[in-house]
């Protein structure tokens, strides 16, 4: 496959954003079937939330948004929940770490159906922060309004028109109001879920505009990777994040469309994008994706069995520009994309052949040529408490055990190769988020300083959740230091 | 372990090994896979 020197696909910057919503653990998923179940439920998990300051400081998240690289992990004390870091940045290199009560702001203002009432008082107190937030507008503060009375708000809840939504676990600050009286796809919590993946791509998206030197008018294509499906009863699938988060973002000259793929979608994206960029029908491509509210809490039992704070409290999203070849940025390598077609296979090393070796080969490249491979980076401090293991650390095993079968390194020399090559998981469990992309702007940083040379991504996703057929997808790409 | 003739239940998982392969690997052994799944525990 040969490309004009113009025509490669760069990826320009990628830009990230957490929000902390303590208060919306109880709407994930699995916390609020175990509340309905046992309503005591809710005391227990109310009682392992973290701070603010706490979600702040936790070396993971400085990771996330780019107040540390990855390998930093591995210096700082186990457990990282119980080791703060002094004086953490709201504001990283990468992305900013969001307080609750401005998410419920941003939440109000990209909402276009008014569903979201905030109390009048608590909407006062935030319009001011709101105000000093640099992605934040004059217009946006005007969508915010004056505000409902505490009184409006109870009334809708009372009569089961909305969900409430609170602030340090018992303030009543607002409500979401149902979309539909009988549609569970408008639901109030499956439209919280939907908004909130919404506005944090879109957060995301124009602080990529910021970092990216691409302006908001100058994107022509969004590609959505998020969790979210939206839609309703008749097409509960069918609808466009991308051109929603776009909206919010400004970018009138775009459109857009979403990708599925489980966990595979974010990197599907990417080299879709690339792909897109490369044959000249789009110029500067955004791929974002919103976060995943369900998965708040998704693991709490096990970290309230072992008196950890509940560390599934934060959302995530992420924006990644992909455009034509600046001499300077990342290339994305179309000649190696790894494809986990149809007929491999479900074995782990069909799966790693298909997704690491056989593009590596393609380029002539062996497995110890990529200086950094990005897989799931979940964190593992999240998962283990509750059984699932260390994801990161077993894919790169199985990297380090694929390099060892095909001589390139002795087996003795899994745990060096998997350490070296690989880094400790640190993105929250936010679902597609934490497949290999929370990596991206720490790659690009790397080969920016001549620190890095290449690096992987690579991801999985789980088809058979669907219950339409057994099967998983993944999908990879190299990125390599530009030599123009 | 002898798996000719036995029933299997293969519980797989997404980073480890899958269902599918557990259920063709005791298949080949002579076992009856009556139930398999693989599950995603991220």
């Amino acid at each position: 496959m040969h490309f004009q020197t113009q025509q490669l696909p760069v990826i320009r910057a990628t830009r990230y954003l957490l929000v902390h919503a303590p208060d919306l653990v109880r709407y994930g998923s699995k916390p609020s079937r175990e509340i309905e179940r046992n309503a005591a439920q809710l005391d227990l998990i109310n009682s392992h939330l973290r701070s603010y300051e706490e979600a702040l400081a936790y070396a993971p998240n400085q990771v996330y948004v780019g107040g540390l690289y990855p390998d930093d992990l591995k210096s700082v004390a186990v457990p990282w929940f119980g080791h703060a870091l002094e004086n953490p940045a709201r504001h990283g290199e990468f992305g900013e770490i969001m307080p609750e009560d401005e998410f419920y702001g941003v939440l109000r203002i990209g909402d276009s159906f008014d569903m979201v009432w905030l109390e009048e008082n608590f909407t006062a107190e935030i319009r001011t922060r709101l105000a000093a937030h640099p992605l934040l507008t004059a217009e946006d503060l005007k969508k915010l309004g004056d505000g409902k009375s505490l009184g409006q708000l109870n009334e809708q809840i009372k009569k089961g028109a909305a969900i409430p939504l609170y602030l340090n676990k018992h303030r009543l600050v607002g409500c979401f109001l149902h979309g539909h009286d009988e549609d569970p796809a408008l639901s109030a919590t499956r439209l919280l879920e939907n908004l909130a993946c919404k506005v944090i791509a879109a957060l995301s998206l124009r602080n990529l505009n910021v970092a990216s030197g691409i302006p908001a008018q100058a994107v022509d294509f969004i590609l959505g990777c998020g969790e979210e499906a939206i839609g309703d009863r008749y097409n509960p699938g069918g609808g466009n994040l991308a051109k929603a988060a776009g909206e919010m973002a400004g970018c009138v000259a775009a459109s857009g469309v979403d990708i599925k793929d489980f966990c595979c979608a974010p990197v599907q994206a990417l080299t879709m994008a690339g792909g897109l960029v490369a044959s000249g029908l789009h110029s500067n491509i955004a791929v974002v994706a919103g976060c995943s509210l369900a998965k708040l809490g998704m693991k709490y039992e096990g970290h309230v069995r072992k008196d950890m704070p509940i560390l599934e409290d934060v959302l995530a999203g992420f924006a990644s520009m992909v455009g034509v070849n600046d001499g300077q940025s990342p290339v994305i390598r179309l000649d190696a994309i790894g494809r986990h077609n149809i007929g491999a296979g479900s074995s782990q090393q069909s799966i790693m052949e298909k997704l690491v070796t056989e593009p590596l080969t393609k380029i002539g490249w062996k497995l110890c040529d990529v200086d950094k491979y990005a897989t799931e980076l979940h964190n593992p401090e999240v998962t283990e408490p509750s059984g699932s293991g260390n994801v990161p650390k077993t894919n790169y095993r199985m990297i380090a055990a694929m390099a060892a079968i095909r001589g390139e390194i002795s087996r003795p020399d899994l745990d060096v190769f998997a350490d070296t090559h690989g880094m400790p998981g640190f993105s929250p469990t936010q679902g597609h988020i934490a497949s290999a992309i929370p990596f991206l702007a720490h790659a690009q940083k790397k080969m920016a300083s001549g620190e890095m040379s290449s690096a992987m991504f690579l991801a999985k996703g789980s088809l058979f959740l669907g219950r339409v057929t057994q099967m998983s997808d993944g999908v990879s790409f190299v990125l390599e230091k530009n030599r123009a | 372990m002898i798996l000719s003739g036995k029933k299997v239940i293969a519980l797989g998982e997404r980073d480890g090994v899958q269902s599918e392969a557990i259920a063709e690997c005791v298949r080949s052994a002579g076992a009856e896979v009556v139930h398999q799944a693989t599950k995603c525990f991220v």
